[in-house]
């Protein structure tokens, strides 16, 4: 087992670094019902770590736990070699953690630029007395950010719909305007939930691209869950299995492939 | 009537143009390109230094006089940069078209030889590494766009930029030879090389000398008077003559603004947004933007639908008069400027033609309803006649005498004549040096006195000497009763529908003709979204009844104004199909500049050519498609043969 600090170089030449966050202990419970049980992984610097499970699995409810949406009743979050507080989730946010939604959660009457720059706000410091003057220090801020966003624009090839009304995109490029948000905060960790959910081949071929450039060009670490167990097995450097909240598996994709509770867990072992 | 040849005095080659714009025409534009959402320009001194910077670059990894350099990538100052950095180290760049396959992209680099390769991005460097083994004389990869491309070995990989940093560090060193090279291109110096699509075989290299260039690029800047000031959109593939001559060659001679779009899907709206006053389309373009057009008109509101088709008529009634300077009356004049505050100015705003003072539209013939419209609303759009081996200008319009069905009079300095066979031959100063590596093609094309056989067949009009072209030569053929057989003419006509996108006509040496038909998935879908009817592919929409009714009466409409011309009549498609897929340059089946490769085509779907004759009402066929990415795959499909009706000819008896 490789020590939290340690770095290594992956096949391909990309070199994984030390820990960055650490679940620990994680219990979450809705009423009843325990969706997460107990369950502790890390997530290294620069690597792609899949969360997958079957559907209720409390994959989810695992990725509001990063993002700071649900609060554990039991266990620690640690970031950044410390334990965090509990938090609003745009304090999260601040901290460097973006993330993307099962449903697509974009302001559907703004244009795609509009959206990506909202991806800003957490980086836009001047309040709203220099914005309404606009002139000087308001407008300066907004030509670096408007900066910022086309290269994510360009990067993720939507030039083309720049000024399109988000409400006019078809599914594949409303994800991909997502993700140009979510990335647009340059953000340290990147929370992707169910980024090929409902694609077609060739959008899930674009979009499995875009995520290793992003991966590549900016270095940012990226956790993901996705049901497509190809494109999981392809992307991720790590997986963590999950199943009635438990965490029923951890190790690289060849490891998880070969576990028996991850093989029972999808190919239905009666549970007695 | 031909002007005398004779030498332009001052600039001799490309690089020697650009010196003397970056000296008169120092603080002006010369290249823009929209880059993360905001048009970056260049001027012409700035261009001098980046060219420079390249050069010098190119020099220290040792380019040598008579290289030859590939540049692959889509449209963009830096490869067009890269063009004229190649030329100044006494190189000839070697342009290729972007979107070819790693096969194509192998044969052409390992006959030229290219030591160095200049390109776009990862696709392309990709491409380059696939096809690495069979290029012998393969050395370095020079790339744009570094995305995606950090982890790749760089024993053999340049980034553009670093490369120019490499030229201005070793400026000293290499600047004396640089300039001796550039002092030692003359008229006679090879200027470029370009690949012809290679509609039959494999793609010949043409030769293009800097004469061929300056001078085709001073006198057709003459025959259209284009300014400094001009702007032109380029977005047209680099490695076709026009974009050559029209991005480079005019550009350097004229020094007009060269304006690259930031992605191909953008070109509309990069498009308005320059307002180009220099445009060139070929005929597809101008049929996509007016069925979009159209197709928004009848969404649109009934007042403002009136209001379009009121003026419209007024418009096809006065406007190409008004453009040509005719005599028409103060009322209509009125009316058409009221027109033209309504709808023809914001039409042209919306279309990115505001500001077009010269369009051209070549390659294809182009329907008479389309052409119609655009110089209706006062867009001055002409014909061209043109092909690689001419550096593009054989005839094209003058102002003042525009015609759909005519490719217009000689350019200034060409020399025209007719052969026997109907075949048009031409001379001219943009006569291009030879077939690189092939003599032999060079003699059967090129005749001693210089002239070129172009491979098409036409004739020129007693009255106004304008040129008219029939077919390709070589399509040109006999039906099985000795009527002429002349199958372009007919699928030009077929494909003047806005339905149809493309067709093949049969006939040559048989009793009658018969055609395959592609229908055009953006009208036709449009139609059934209209009616309500469901398809779930191409093939699903392309083989429904009501579809097949509709081309048919196409056909027949066709078939009709056919019957019309006694020498052709014999041409009138007796029966057709719709193809259950799109031809595609992928498959083969169409060159990269979409022409028809009926021979491959013949070949490929004969079973359905033999339903079409022996009289069977349904074929059964299955057909390899080849993926963007390489991979192949099948379709399976059923289709129906269907008759249409035919026409007598008046004159026939008379004729028999």
């Amino acid at each position: 087992m490789l020590d939290q600090t340690e770095s290594y170089t992956t096949e391909d030449g990309r070199t994984i670094g030390p820990v960055v966050m650490e679940m620990k202990n994680i219990t979450l419970r809705f009423g009843g019902v325990e969706a997460i049980k107990d369950i502790s992984f890390d997530i290294r610097e620069g690597e792609i770590r899949a969360i997958i499970g079957p559907n209720g699995a409390g994959k989810s409810s695992m990725l509001n736990v990063i993002s700071g949406f649900y609060v554990p009743q039991e266990g620690e979050v640690w970031y950044k070699g410390s334990r965090r507080p509990p938090m609003k989730p745009y304090q999260v946010a601040e901290q460097g953690i973006a993330r993307t939604f099962q449903n697509i959660a974009l302001f559907e009457g703004m244009s795609v630029l509009d959206n990506v720059m909202t991806g800003r706000l957490t980086h836009m410091k001047t309040g709203m007395f220099w914005q309404s003057i606009w002139k000087g220090k308001a407008e300066r801020e907004e030509i670096e950010n408007r900066e910022v966003a086309e290269r994510i624009i360009d990067f993720l090839e939507i030039q083309a719909i720049r000024k399109t009304p988000v409400a006019r995109l078809p599914y594949g490029l409303k994800k991909r305007v997502e993700l140009a948000r979510a990335l647009a905060a340059e953000p340290t960790i990147l929370l992707l939930d169910e980024p090929m959910a409902g694609m077609n081949v060739e959008e899930k071929e674009d979009m499995s691209r875009f995520i290793l450039d992003v991966n590549d060009e900016f270095g940012t670490t990226i956790a993901l869950i996705e049901h497509d167990m190809g494109v999981v097995m392809d992307l991720s450097d790590r997986v963590v299995v999950m199943d009635y909240g438990k965490k029923i598996g951890d190790g690289t994709p060849a490891e998880v492939r070969n576990n028996q509770d991850v093989i029972d867990a999808y190919l239905g072992v009666a549970h007695d | 009537m031909a002007t005398p040849l004779k030498r332009a005095d001052g600039p001799q080659s490309v690089p020697a143009l650009l010196h003397r714009n970056a000296t008169e025409y120092a603080k002006a534009p010369a290249y823009r390109e929209k880059e993360y959402g905001i048009w970056q320009s260049w001027t012409w001194s700035q261009t001098r230094d980046e060219v420079e910077a390249l050069a010098l670059g190119l020099m220290e990894l040792g380019i040598e006089e008579g290289d030859f350099v590939a540049v692959i990538g889509r449209n963009r100052p830096y490869l067009y940069w890269a063009m004229v950095a190649a030329q100044m180290t006494g190189a000839v760049p070697v342009p290729l078209y972007q979107d070819a396959n790693a096969e194509e992209m192998a044969y052409v680099l390992n006959h030229c030889g290219a030591r160095f390769v200049i390109v776009g991005d990862q696709e392309q460097v990709d491409k380059v590494i696939e096809v690495r083994d069979q290029l012998p004389d393969f050395e370095r990869m020079i790339y744009l766009d570094p995305r995606g491309l950090r982890k790749y070995d760089h024993s053999k990989l340049d980034q553009y930029t670093a490369v120019q940093e490499l030229g201005r560090k070793t400026r000293d060193q290499h600047l004396k030879e640089m300039e001796a090279r550039q002092a030692r291109l003359n008229y006679d110096s090879r200027g470029v090389m370009l690949y012809t699509s290679g509609t039959t075989g494999k793609p010949k290299g043409v030769v293009l000398s800097n004469r061929n260039i300056i001078e085709t690029a001073r006198s057709s800047s003459e025959f259209d008077n284009l300014r400094q000031t001009d702007d032109i959109l380029a977005y047209l593939p680099m490695a076709w003559v026009g974009d050559f001559i029209f991005s480079v060659g005019q550009a350097m001679w004229t020094g007009f603004c060269t304006n690259c779009p930031e992605s191909a899907d953008t070109m509309h709206v990069d498009l308005r947004e320059i307002g180009p006053t220099y445009y060139f389309a070929p005929p597809r373009v101008f049929e996509t933007q007016l069925t979009n057009v159209m197709i928004r008109m009848e969404d649109a509101s009934r007042f403002k639908k009136k209001l379009f088709d009121t003026f419209m008529a007024h418009a096809r009634k006065v406007g190409p008069a008004i453009l040509d300077g005719k005599k028409v009356s103060f009322a209509d004049r009125a009316k058409y400027a009221l027109g033209e505050l309504m709808i023809y100015g914001p039409l042209k705003n919306t279309l990115g033609f505001s500001r077009v003072r010269v369009g051209y539209t070549a390659g294809e013939a182009i329907g008479p309803e389309i052409f119609d419209f655009y110089r209706s609303l006062g867009i001055n759009l002409k014909q061209l006649y043109g092909q690689t081996e001419a550096t593009v200008f054989i005839t094209a319009q003058p102002d003042g005498e525009v015609r759909s069905d005519t490719v217009g009079v000689t350019c200034p300095g060409v020399e025209l004549k007719i052969a026997d066979n109907g075949e048009v031959f031409y001379r001219s100063p943009g006569v291009f040096v030879e077939y690189y590596k092939n003599p032999e093609s060079t003699q059967s094309t090129k005749d001693a006195e210089g002239w070129v056989a172009t491979g098409d067949a036409g004739f020129i009009e007693e009255e106004t000497g304008h040129l008219r072209i029939i077919d390709r030569a070589k399509d040109v053929g006999q039906m099985a009763d000795g009527r002429l057989f002349a199958p372009k003419y007919v699928e030009n006509k077929l494909k003047f529908f806005p339905n149809i996108l493309e067709t093949v006509v049969f006939g040559n040496g048989r009793e009658e003709c018969t055609a395959f038909i592609n229908i055009d998935l953006t009208a036709v879908g449009n139609w059934a979204e209209r009616n309500n009817i469901g398809y779930a592919s191409y093939q699903e929409l392309a083989r429904h009844p009501q579809v097949m009714d509709t081309i048919q009466s196409h056909v027949e409409q066709v078939n009709e104004s056919v019957a019309q011309d006694e020498m052709l009549s014999g041409c009138q498609v007796h029966r057709f199909v719709v193809l259950h897929k799109e031809l595609d340059a992928d498959d083969g089946e169409l060159t990269r500049t979409r022409k028809v490769r009926r021979k491959i085509i013949e070949e490929k779907y004969h079973d359905i050519i033999t339903a079409l004759y022996d009289g069977s009402d349904k074929v059964s066929t299955e057909t390899e498609v080849t993926y963007e990415d390489g991979r192949k795959g099948s379709i399976k499909a059923t289709l129906e043969v269907r008759d249409a009706k035919v026409w007598p000819t008046a004159q026939k008896m008379a004729a028999e």
